[in-house]
C-alpha cells in the first residue's frame, strides 16, 4: 500500500503517540536516571523504615553529653553531634520530616494547581479571569519571603503548619502551566471528534484532556519534590520550620554551623551531604523526566 | 438573500435524489471581536458566515469549495451543531438546532458526523486504535453492549479497509491515509446519515488521496450517506461531489451541480477559480484565458458594501458596491449565482 | 505597544492590592489566633495594662475586629493602604520608622544583589554558550552535570559550607601570607564595614549560584533552539563566519528569554539574600528581616515584606514591558 510510504514523508513530528511507553523505555536505559532512582528509593526507605538502617531508633538514641563532637569513629561511624547524639542515627531520621512534606506537599499542589488549570483552561471565560488573577496575586509573593512571613505569623511551626504553607504558596506554577497545556489540547481535532460524538464535558477531560496535558506538570511535580525538601530544611534553618525535638536536617546543620567553624566540620559534612545528594537526586529524576517527554530540550 | 430555495430542491429532486436531511436558511455566524483594557467591549464582528442557505438530500453529495478563510470550517461546525449558529435555521432531519440545548445537541449530534482534515490532530495519540474506533460506543452505551465492542470495532476497521488485528495499535503507528480511515471508522460508528468531511484529503499525498476519495464514495453507496465535502481542491470536490456551492467570504456566491459549474460558471469568482486549475496537456498550456485576481480577500470583519467580491472582479461596476447581488438565477444564469453580470464564460477549456 | 503596556499595568493594580491584602489578612489571622503581639513581645515581665494598651494603640493594633476571628479588617487594610501611598510603613518596637531600617538597609542588599547577578549573568551566559555551541561535547556535559549539582545544593548549605572553606581555611591562610587587608576582608567569616563591596563579594557568590545554573541551562536551550533556526542557517549559507554568526545573530535574539529569567529571578534572589545575610551576619534587608523573625516584630516583617513585594512586583511588570520592547509578537495575545 503505498500509504505506508507517505508515513515516512509525512512533514508532521511524530509528537507523544504511545509518548508515556516511549518515555518509559528511554528512561529505564538512562542510566542517570537509574542511579537517581535507586537513591531516592534509599531515602525514602530511611523515611520509611529507618529501624532497618539504625539500631537507635527513630529518636535519635541516648545522647551523652561526654560524646559530643567526636569525629567518626567505628562506634560512630559519622561521629557525634555537639549534643553527643549519633550523627549516622540523625542523618537517617532526618529524611522522614523532609521526605513526608516533599511528598504531602507536592500531592497537594499537583491535585489542587491541576484542578484549577483544568477549570480555568477547559471552561475559559469569566472563571478563567478570576482564577488567573488569583494565581497571579498568589504569584506576587517571593517564595521564600512568603513561606518565611506566613510561618512566623502562624507561631505554630510542625510538620503539617510547614505543608500547608508550602502548598499555599506553590500551586499557582503548576495551575499556569496546566492551564495553558489545556487551552492547546482543547483546540485539537480529537476533542471536537468527542463533542460530535456527543461525549460530555467531563469525559472528554478525563479521558482526552487530562491524559494529553499532564506531562509537563509531572515534571514540574518531580522537580518539585527535590524543591521542597530544600525548602524544609531552609525554613528549618532559618528557624521558622520543624522546632527541636523534632530530627531535621536543617536542625542539624544550623546547630553544627558554629561549631564546624570552631574545627569540626564532620558537623556539617554529613548532613549538607545528606541534604544535597536527596535534593541531586529528585533533580536529577526530574530532568531525565524532561528530557524523555519532550525531546526538544535536548 | 432570495430564495434559493426555490432553485435547489427541484433540482436535486431531478437528479433523483430523496427527502431532505439537512435544511439550512441564512445561517449566520459572528464571532464577536473585543477590545478594551479593563472591560472587553465588543467592537466589531467577523461574519465567518453570513446568511447562507441550501439543502441536502439523502444520498447527495453537496461540495463546498472557496478559499482559506471565506467560512467552509465554521459552516460545517454550524452544521453539526459543535458551533451555534447566531440566527437563521438549520434544521437537520427535521430538528431544528439554533437555540437547542447542549444536552438535547448532544443526541442530536450523533446523526451527523465529521472527518477531519489532520488526521495526525484528529486521533487522540493515548488511545489505541480499538479505543478511538470504540468511543462512540463508550458514549453511547446503548448502541452496542459492551460484550459486541470489540466485534463490532472490528467490522468497522475491515469496512475502512484497515486490519481489524490492528485493534490494539496507537495511531503513530500509522500511515496519514490509514489514520484517516481510522477517523472515517469512528465517523460510521454510530450509523449517522450525514457525514460533514472537512477538507479529508487536503492533508494527504495525491495518491493516497484517491484511495480515501474512494473510500468515501463506496461508503456512501453502502450505508446511504449524505456528505458535505468541503474543500478547496477544486478537481476533487468534482470527482465527488452532485452538487457544489461556492463560498467567497462567508456566503455562497454560486450553488448549481457538477456540470453548472464546472462546466458553465457563470460567477466571477467560480470563473477566477476554475481558471487557476492547470491544463493537464502540456501543448495547450497558456492557451487558455486565465483570470488572475488581484488583492487580497477583504477582512470577513469589515467586508465591502454590496458584492463582496467587487475589490477582487474584473467585471465590477458602480451597481456592484450599491446593491447586494441576491443568489437567484438570471438571465446569463441557469444555475442561482449571487453576481449582476452573471454570465456564462469558458475558462476551463483551452482552444487552439 | 502602548495599549500592551496599558493592560499590563491595569491589571498590575488588582494583582498589587490583592497581594498586599493577602499580608495584611495573615497578619490580622494571626493576631485573631495567637492574640496581641505586643504582650508575646514582653513575655514574662508583664508591663502594666495602660503601658499595654498604649504601645498597643501606638502601633495601631487596638482596633476592635482583631478581636473577631476571621474579620478581614477592612478598615485597617485602608488606613495601611493609604499610609503606605504616603511613604508611612510603621515604626518598629523602638520607634523607630521601618523606613528608615530599611533605607540603613538597603545599599549593603542592593551591592549583595549587584554581586550575585554580575556573578551569575556573566558566569552562567558564558557557560551556557560553550555548551550551546558544541552541543553534547565534553563541555556541554561538563557544564550540564555542574548545573546540576549547583541546582541541587540548597543556598544555605552552600552557604555555611562556603563561609568554613573561605574564612576559616583561605581566609586565614591569606592573613598569615600577608594578602593585602581587602583581599583578606573578602574571605572573612562576617561583614565587614570597612570593606563594603569586598567583604560581599564571596556572599554574593553563594546568592547567585543557585540562579547560575539556570542561567546556564536557559542559555545553551536557547542557543541550541535559534541556532537551528532558518535565519541562522541562512546566515551560514551566506558564507558568515561561525564567530559572528553565533556572536551577531544567534546570540542577541537567544539571549531574549534569559534576561526575562534575570528579571523574573529577583524574588529568588530575595529569598536567596536572607539566607545569605543571616548565615554571613551582613546588616541588609535580608539580616532585619532575619533579626525581626527572631524577635517576633511582626509589623516589621510584614512592612518589610511588603515592600520586598512591592520591588519584585515592579520588577516583574518593568520585565514584561521589557519584554514586549524587545520581542514584538508578545503584544498581541
Amino acid at each position: 500500500m503505498s500509504e505506508l510510504a507517505t508515513a515516512a514523508t509525512a512533514g508532521h513530528t511524530e509528537r507523544s503517540g504511545s509518548l508515556w511507553a516511549d518515555a518509559w523505555r528511554e528512561l529505564y536505559r538512562n542510566p542517570v536516571f537509574v542511579v537517581a532512582s535507586v537513591v531516592v528509593l534509599i531515602v525514602m526507605s530511611w523515611a520509611v523504615f529507618p529501624t532497618l538502617w539504625t539500631s537507635t531508633g527513630t529518636d535519635g538514641g541516648t545522647c551523652e553529653l561526654v560524646d559530643s563532637r567526636l569525629g567518626p569513629s567505628s562506634e560512630h561511624i559519622f561521629g557525634t553531634t555537639f549534643q553527643g547524639c549519633d550523627m549516622y542515627s540523625h542523618v537517617i531520621n532526618g529524611a522522614r520530616p523532609s521526605i513526608i512534606i516533599a511528598v504531602l506537599v507536592t500531592l497537594a499542589t499537583t491535585l489542587i494547581g491541576v484542578a484549577l488549570g483544568v477549570i480555568a483552561g477547559f471552561y475559559g471565560g469569566w472563571l478563567d479571569t478570576v482564577l488567573s488573577r488569583i494565581t497571579d496575586v498568589f504569584l506576587g509573593l517571593p517564595f521564600l519571603l512568603g513561606a518565611l512571613v506566613f510561618l512566623a505569623l502562624l507561631g505554630e511551626q510542625n510538620i503539617w503548619t510547614v505543608s500547608a504553607v508550602l502548598v499555599v504558596l506553590s500551586w499557582p506554577p503548576i495551575t499556569r502551566i496546566m492551564r495553558g497545556s489545556v487551552i492547546q489540547v482543547k483546540a485539537l481535532d480529537y476533542v471536537e471528534a468527542a463533542r460530535a460524538l456527543g461525549a460530555s464535558n467531563m469525559s472528554i477531560i478525563f479521558r482526552h484532556i487530562l491524559p494529553n496535558s499532564i506531562a509537563p506538570v509531572i515534571v514540574l511535580a518531580t522537580l518539585y519534590l527535590g524543591g521542597f525538601v530544600s525548602a524544609e530544611a531552609t525554613l528549618t534553618f532559618l528557624g521558622v520550620g520543624l522546632q527541636i525535638p523534632e530530627i531535621s536536617w536543617g536542625i542539624t546543620v544550623a546547630q553544627g554551623q558554629d561549631y564546624a567553624i570552631a574545627g569540626y566540620p564532620h558537623l556539617l559534612i554529613f548532613p549538607c551531604a545528606a541534604l544535597i545528594i536527596t535534593v541531586l537526586a529528585f533533580i536529577v529524576m526530574g530532568d531525565a523526566m524532561r528530557d524523555a517527554l519532550d525531546p526538544r530540550g535536548r | 438573500m432570495t430564495e434559493p430555495a426555490h432553485a435547489t430542491p427541484d433540482r436535486a429532486a431531478s437528479a433523483g435524489h430523496g427527502e431532505m436531511v439537512v435544511s439550512v436558511r441564512d445561517a449566520v455566524k459572528h464571532f464577536p471581536i473585543t477590545q478594551g483594557i479593563v472591560f472587553q467591549k465588543t467592537i466589531g464582528h467577523v461574519r465567518a458566515v453570513d446568511g447562507v442557505s441550501f439543502d441536502l438530500h439523502r444520498g447527495e453529495t453537496l461540495g463546498v469549495v472557496g478559499e482559506s478563510g471565506c467560512g467552509k470550517s465554521t459552516l460545517s461546525r454550524v452544521i453539526m451543531g459543535l458551533i451555534p449558529a447566531s440566527s437563521g435555521s438549520v434544521n437537520l432531519l427535521g430538528d431544528e438546532l439554533v437555540g437547542m440545548r447542549e444536552r438535547d445537541l448532544r443526541k442530536v449530534r450523533r446523526n451527523v458526523q465529521i472527518i477531519f482534515q489532520d488526521p495526525y490532530a484528529s486521533l487522540d495519540p493515548r488511545m489505541t486504535v480499538g479505543g478511538i474506533v470504540g468511543e462512540p460506543f463508550r458514549i453511547h452505551p446503548d448502541f452496542a453492549p459492551r460484550g459486541d465492542r470489540r466485534g463490532k470495532v472490528q467490522e468497522l476497521l475491515e469496512v475502512v479497509g484497515l486490519n481489524p488485528e490492528h485493534i490494539n495499535r496507537y495511531p503513530h503507528q500509522f500511515s496519514g491515509g490509514q489514520r484517516q480511515r481510522i477517523g472515517i471508522a469512528r465517523a460510521l460508528a454510530l450509523r449517522p446519515q450525514i457525514i460533514v468531511c472537512d477538507e479529508p484529503v487536503s492533508a494527504l499525498d495525491v495518491s493516497v488521496q484517491a484511495q480515501v476519495v474512494n473510500l468515501l464514495e463506496r461508503l456512501q453507496e453502502e450505508f446511504d450517506l449524505s456528505y458535505i465535502f468541503v474543500a478547496h481542491d477544486l478537481s476533487v470536490v468534482r470527482h465527488i461531489s452532485d452538487r457544489i456551492a461556492v463560498m467567497y467570504l462567508g456566503k455562497i456566491v454560486e450553488i448549481g451541480d457538477e456540470t453548472q459549474i464546472y462546466e458553465h460558471p457563470t460567477h466571477p469568482y467560480t470563473q477566477a477559480l476554475l481558471s487557476a486549475v492547470p491544463v493537464p496537456d502540456p501543448a495547450l498550456r497558456g492557451r487558455r484565458e486565465q483570470i488572475v485576481l488581484t488583492g487580497d480577500v477583504p477582512s470577513p470583519a469589515n467586508p465591502p458594501s454590496g458584492c463582496r467580491f467587487r475589490t477582487r472582479c474584473f467585471k465590477a461596476q458602480d451597481i456592484c458596491a450599491e446593491k447586494e447581488p441576491a443568489l437567484v438565477s438570471r438571465d446569463g444564469s441557469v444555475q442561482p449565482s449571487a453576481c449582476h453580470f452573471a454570465k456564462e464564460l469558458d475558462v476551463i477549456h483551452a482552444t487552439r | 505597544m502602548g495599549r500592551y503596556v496599558l493592560r499590563r499595568l491595569l491589571q498590575f493594580i488588582p494583582v498589587l492590592l490583592g497581594t498586599m491584602f493577602l499580608l495584611h489578612y495573615l497578619q490580622t489571622v494571626s493576631i485573631q489566633i495567637n492574640g496581641n503581639p505586643i504582650t508575646a513581645l514582653f513575655g514574662d515581665r508583664q508591663p502594666p495594662p495602660q503601658t499595654l494598651a498604649a504601645i498597643t494603640t501606638a502601633f495601631g493594633l487596638d482596633d476592635p475586629c482583631l478581636q473577631q476571628t476571621g474579620n478581614p479588617c477592612l478598615g485597617m487594610f485602608l488606613d495601611r493602604m493609604s499610609g503606605y501611598t504616603q511613604g508611612d510603613f510603621g515604626v518598629d518596637f523602638n520607634r523607630q520608622p521601618i523606613t528608615r531600617l530599611i533605607a540603613d538597609a538597603a545599599p549593603v542588599t542592593v551591592r549583595l544583589t549587584i554581586i550575585a547577578v554580575l556573578f551569575e549573568s556573566l558566569v552562567g551566559i558564558l557557560a551556557g554558550v560553550v555548551a550551546g555551541i558544541r552541543k553534547n561535547g565534553f563541555a556541554d556535559n561538563f557544564i550540564r552535570l555542574s548545573t546540576t549539582l549547583v541546582i541541587s545544593v540548597p543556598v544555605f548549605v552552600l552557604g555555611v559550607l562556603v563561609q568554613i572553606g573561605s574564612g576559616l581555611y583561605v581566609g586565614v591562610w591569606l592573613r598569615d601570607n600577608g594578602a593585602p587587608e581587602w583581599l583578606s576582608a573578602a574571605f572573612s567569616v562576617t561583614y565587614q564595614t570597612d570593606h563594603p563591596w569586598a567583604s560581599l563579594l564571596v556572599p554574593g557568590v553563594v546568592l547567585g549560584a543557585f540562579s547560575l545554573g539556570f542561567i546556564a541551562r536557559l542559555t545553551r536551550t536557547s542557543l541550541i533552539e535559534t541556532l537551528r533556526a532558518d535565519y541562522v542557517r541562512t546566515a551560514r549559507a551566506k558564507g558568515l563566519s561561525r564567530r559572528r554568526v553565533v556572536g551577531i545573530h544567534a546570540l542577541r535574539n537567544s539571549l531574549i528569554p534569559v534576561v526575562t529569567y534575570i528579571g523574573i529571578d529577583l524574588g529568588a534572589l530575595m529569598g536567596g539574600a536572607l539566607v545569605t545575610e543571616g548565615i554571613f551576619n551582613i546588616p541588609g534587608v535580608g539580616g532585619l528581616v532575619f533579626g525581626s523573625v527572631a524577635a517576633g516584630e511582626t509589623p516589621v516583617i510584614i512592612a518589610v515584606v511588603t515592600m520586598l513585594t512591592l520591588v519584585f512586583l515592579l520588577a516583574s511588570l518593568l520585565v514584561d514591558v521589557l519584554y514586549a520592547v524587545l520581542d514584538p509578537r508578545i503584544r498581541y495575545e
